[in-house]
């Protein structure tokens, strides 16, 4: 799966990111993650709200940070396997 | 702080208790602290009471704490409450609405919606791109850092009401108008043309939709911890200038430079405070300093206001959409619309 973090750089688009990698290791899935910081594909996706995940080009989370285990929920759900 | 995040309780009974815990250590904290500072420096250390220099580091450690648990209350509060709007709400309200009426509530939402500066940039191409007219789009952008929620309850807790009601009607007007002043120019033609050609795609989530009250708090105190980390070195420099300020500067000092009868008091304090970048919640304590050693509120809020809507990161993060000539303008109006408020307060309140 492609996992997407979408934000300028800000803190908690860092922390974000960090949580995801995580959960992503810990569940030991096969995904890749990427950042996008241009503000036009930011915008592309909708998301006002930064940091934003988007998970197989779909924005599962808008604005917050969600916790580590709502955050392997929303990855379980979103996993094929 | 992530161990207190894990734990927050799931079930309703455990979280009513658990506010009400917390709720009981913090006020048990707070009318401890002076005591508490009392008892380490003139009792366990045996320092003298009326040295300066002891009084100074008392009043260094109390506030320190005073201020860290007024803080941690304050964001809790905030930010649980602001989980219930979102940008994205603010702007399905104002969408359709026309200058003037949309300047008012833009300006009021802009106060109540939680925001981010690093979120500017794309609240401003989304409110733009949904057709929110440019003037009322700045309306919100202006109030929301100036009449910050955090800055509220810290002056409401340190210089009561009347104060606090001053500095959130004056905010209010400098968005009102300055955003009502910037739609009149015409000002879209200084916006960069991408704003205009981007396109809103996908389907965007409300982040204030559908989450339980466990998230809403723990929210809150993710928020608090992450606030503290960030601003805790502008609040230790903050602290540590008041307190010197407090134990060593003579009282007549700024009164004779920066006084009630000062011409030049308010454009000095916004001319020091545009380049300095902190929260409105890193110079309280400097600010309460200040106005124990006699400055006048209107000063000090115009001070306040500059440090908080006018600072280079943010004007380095506008400079994405707009063109030189409307930050100018745009630092121009806020700019002067502060300074406006500060001589009419001083004079109000002389």
């Amino acid at each position: 799966m492609i996992i997407k973090v979408l934000g300028p750089g800000c803190t908690n688009c860092k922390n974000l990111e960090r949580v995801t990698k995580d959960a992503i290791a810990e569940l030991g899935l096969d995904a890749t993650i990427e950042k996008v910081e241009d503000y036009g594909q930011i915008m592309g996706y909708g998301v006002m709200s930064t940091p934003a995940l988007v998970i197989d080009e779909k924005v599962v989370v808008s604005g917050r940070v969600p916790q580590p285990s709502e955050l392997r929920d929303l990855l379980t759900s979103a996993s094929p396997n | 702080m992530s161990l207190l995040v894990d734990h927050v309780p799931t079930t309703r009974r455990g979280q009513v208790w658990g506010l009400v815990g917390a709720a009981m250590a913090w006020v048990g904290l707070y009318l401890l602290n002076e005591h508490v500072w009392d008892w380490v420096l003139y009792g366990a250390l045996g320092l003298h009471p009326l040295s300066r220099a002891t009084e100074t580091i008392h009043f260094f450690l109390y506030d320190t704490a005073k201020i860290a648990l007024l803080l941690v209350g304050i964001i809790f509060i905030v930010t649980v409450l602001r989980s219930f709007m979102s940008v994205e709400r603010t702007r399905a309200l104002l969408g359709g609405k026309r200058e003037g009426v949309g300047n008012v509530m833009a300006a009021g939402l802009g106060v109540i919606t939680p925001f981010c500066s690093c979120s500017a940039v794309p609240a401003f191409i989304g409110f733009v791109a949904a057709g929110v007219p440019l003037g009322v789009t700045m309306s919100f952008l202006i109030a929301s850092p100036l009449v910050n929620e955090i800055a509220i309850g810290m002056l409401l807790t340190l210089f009561g009401w009347k104060v606090t009601a001053i500095y959130v009607v004056a905010g209010l007007t400098v968005a009102i108008v300055a955003g009502w002043i910037l739609g009149r120019v015409k000002a879209e033609r200084w916006v960069e043309p991408f704003v205009f050609e981007t396109t809103l795609g996908g389907q965007s989530i409300d982040p204030a939709a559908g989450l339980t009250m466990e998230q809403r708090i723990q929210m809150g105190i993710e928020e608090a911890a992450t606030i503290l980390r960030k601003i805790w070195p502008y609040l230790l420099v903050g602290i540590g200038l008041g307190a010197v300020i407090h134990g060593w500067v003579p009282t007549d000092f700024f009164t004779t430079y920066a006084g009630p009868g000062s011409t030049f008091g308010v454009l000095i304090a916004v001319a020091i405070g545009i380049p300095l970048y902190s929260n409105a919640a890193g110079i309280m304590p400097m600010v309460q300093a200040l106005y124990e050693k006699g400055l006048p509120m209107g000063t000090l809020l115009a001070f306040m206001m500059a440090v908080v809507a006018l600072s280079l990161p943010e004007m380095i993060l506008l400079r994405r959409v707009l063109k030189p000539q409307l930050l100018a303008l745009f630092i121009a109006v806020v700019g002067s619309g502060i300074i406006a408020i500060g001589y009419l307060f001083n004079f109000i309140l002389a």
